[in-house]
């Protein structure tokens, strides 16, 4: 009974928060609720017995990914966006959750008809420490062995796109 | 316990915003945002998955993309203060010029 | 043991553990103001209570009275946030720290610590990445000049020098093999020839310790890293715009910062609450707290003293200290420890 009240609660949290995002006019409100987004994933990921992705999700995404937003929106300090012309009323007011719930609806047919909905995850047995499995040593060693090939290859991503960050955003002398 | 499927549709609910979110903005952060939004939808049902077969490929998989995610963010904003150095506007709008 | 007396005693945990962190957080800047007034030949305070031992009181008192002004130019809901948001982080991360061995209250037995989590490191390092949002946002809310410096200011080195910081544990984990930070101090026990503690400093993590230190004091934003309320150039930085309470919540948590950057210093890299136990039961249950009380003084007592003898760094080269020296000395320490882990 409790994780289901647990995932309630931060699912709630998660949706507000995603609906906050599309509905608020200033980008710094959008980027503090994908925050609020990323910090009931997290927990969400706890529930799920993911230890090492929830901690990281809170410490890449929600440390260091969000505040290089936000330090952007501060840093260029533009104002309120601008509404354009030619925007329809209608595909916003009607489309968008037209589109949210129909997606869902879809998700729920099809994994009711996979028979995904008989099969409960995250109970007890995580609460308690005795069905953690996404424990750090776990990852550790799946990464640094049988995925060793594509981290060095992430790695080299990373130095690329620090480079790349460096000279798109230098000021021309 | 949790059946699966909330999980599932939880993600699909995150993913359908950060959708909505990439098509009816017009800031280009909050654009940017909305894609973030996006992959935390996928990554859910990734860790949901993960959890349902035990098995831990799924958060290797969360692993990369939240490394991809964080260079295609310092790319992507860097490439946003160029373009705000030279149109003065974060309107992808008015970014319509081919040449800058 | 319960459900019911797991709350019941988890509660009464999280009571006494605010209640020692926000009494020292008082203490330490009583400490402070008495410390740098010696170094510079003044008394300090002197006139609330012998040695002014009162003073935290009267200062929590005149914060309290004052009037609690909001800006009319301000981005109200998020001026309003962000203190809390600073506040709340630095309080959270004391929830993880052990500060001793278990003890045994009847039939109660017990961690001191409010909770035993195996990633407790990770949890710590996440909040605090969580805690820059205040700062910024403070600086960004307050719609003012001084503050924004300050707020763009203070990200940026926030999130510079975490890198740092949290590759300077690494050895620590290497040698530990957890996160949880009871395994570290536990990994720490015992002596060599009688005498040396087994500590991780004196395992050959001194450079880890020293990166961690000042990658530390750039993280809790202090002399010689306090460019973000530099106040000869920014007034007060990002909190220029904010009195009463809400001053003194920034106030707070910066102290609590450095306790809790004190409190994992002694636990990653000095063997926590380890030393000499003796004497009747109760004296041999309290005497780990005592040590690792002792500690932490210690390192408020270096901050204090850091702050009353250094100048300030530049912003430029407070940059090229964090990632042109800290960071490849962190990825050094790094290689050299994993090898002699791998050859040993």
């Amino acid at each position: 009974m409790l994780p289901l009240v647990l995932f309630f609660i931060f699912a709630a949290l998660c949706v507000g928060g995603a609906i906050n995002l599309l509905v608020q006019k200033h980008p710094i409100n959008s980027a503090l609720s994908l925050i609020v987004v990323m910090g009931s994933l997290a927990l969400i990921y706890l529930l799920l017995g993911a230890e090492f992705v929830a901690a990281v999700q809170v410490i890449v995404y929600a440390g260091a990914v969000m505040v290089l937003f936000v330090f952007v929106i501060m840093l260029l300090n533009a104002g309120v966006e601008e509404r354009t012309e030619h925007a329809s009323r209608v595909a916003t007011v009607l489309g968008v959750p037209g589109l949210i719930i129909g997606l869902s609806i879809a998700v729920w047919v099809v994994s009711h008809l996979a028979g995904l909905d008989r099969i409960a995850i995250g109970g007890p047995t995580v609460m308690n420490g005795s069905d953690v499995f996404g424990n750090p040593q776990a990852i550790g060693r799946l990464l640094f062995r049988d995925f060793l090939l594509p981290f060095e290859v992430t790695s080299l991503l990373i130095l690329i796109a620090i480079m790349g960050a460096v000279v798109l955003a230098r000021r021309e002398e | 316990m949790v059946p699966l499927s909330y999980y599932l549709v939880l993600s699909a609910i995150l993913f359908g915003c950060g959708v909505a979110g990439f098509l009816i903005k017009r800031n280009i952060i909050t654009i940017f945002l909305s894609i973030e939004l996006m992959l935390n939808g996928v990554n859910l049902s990734f860790v949901a998955f993960a959890a349902q077969l035990k098995s831990l490929d799924g958060h290797i998989f969360v692993f990369f993309v939240m490394v991809v995610a964080a260079a295609e963010a310092a790319v992507g904003l860097a490439i946003i203060i160029s373009v705000f150095r030279t149109r003065e506007t974060l309107n992808v709008d008015r970014v319509n010029l081919l040449k800058l | 043991m319960g459900i019911g007396t797991y709350i019941l005693v988890s509660l009464v945990k999280i009571a006494i553990a605010l209640l020692v962190l926000l009494t020292a957080v008082a203490y330490t800047t009583l400490l402070e103001r008495k410390v740098v007034a010696h170094i510079q030949n003044r008394w300090g305070p002197s006139r609330v209570g012998p040695f002014g031992i009162w003073q935290p009181l009267a200062d929590g008192l005149k914060f309290i009275f004052k009037e609690d002004l909001t800006p009319p130019y301000v981005n109200k809901p998020l001026y309003l946030l962000a203190p809390v948001v600073a506040l709340t982080t630095a309080l959270t991360s004391i929830a993880v720290i052990p500060i001793g061995p278990w003890i045994k209250l009847g039939s109660i037995n017990t961690p001191l610590q409010i909770a035993d989590v195996n990633i407790g490191l990770l949890i710590i390092l996440g909040v605090t990445s969580v805690g820059v949002y205040g700062v910024a946002l403070a600086g960004w809310s307050s719609n003012s000049k001084y503050s924004m410096l300050g707020g763009l200011r203070a990200s940026a080195q926030m999130v510079s020098y975490e890198i740092a910081l949290g590759l300077s544990l690494i050895g620590v984990l290497i040698f530990a093999g957890s996160f949880s930070l009871r395994d570290i101090v536990d990994s720490q026990a015992g002596t060599w020839l009688g005498f040396i503690p087994k500590w991780n400093l004196f395992k050959g993590q001194f450079v880890a310790f020293f990166i961690y230190i000042m990658a530390a004091y750039a993280e809790t934003n202090r002399i010689p890293f306090d460019l973000p309320e530099a106040e000869t150039e920014l007034v007060a930085g990002y909190h220029t715009e904010y009195s009463s309470m809400k001053f003194a919540m920034f106030f707070m948590a910066e102290y609590a910062n450095m306790v809790t950057v004190a409190c994992l210093a002694s636990i990653l890299f000095l063997g926590g609450w380890s030393g000499p136990v003796f004497g009747p039961p109760i004296v041999q249950s309290l005497l780990p707290v005592f040590w690792f009380a002792l500690r932490v003084f210690a390192f408020m007592f270096i901050y204090i003293w850091v702050r009353g003898t250094l100048p300030r760094f530049r912003y430029d080269q407070l940059m090229a200290f964090g990632w042109k020296f800290l960071l490849p000395l962190a990825i050094a320490n790094i290689v050299v420890t994993s090898l002699v882990v791998a050859l040993k």
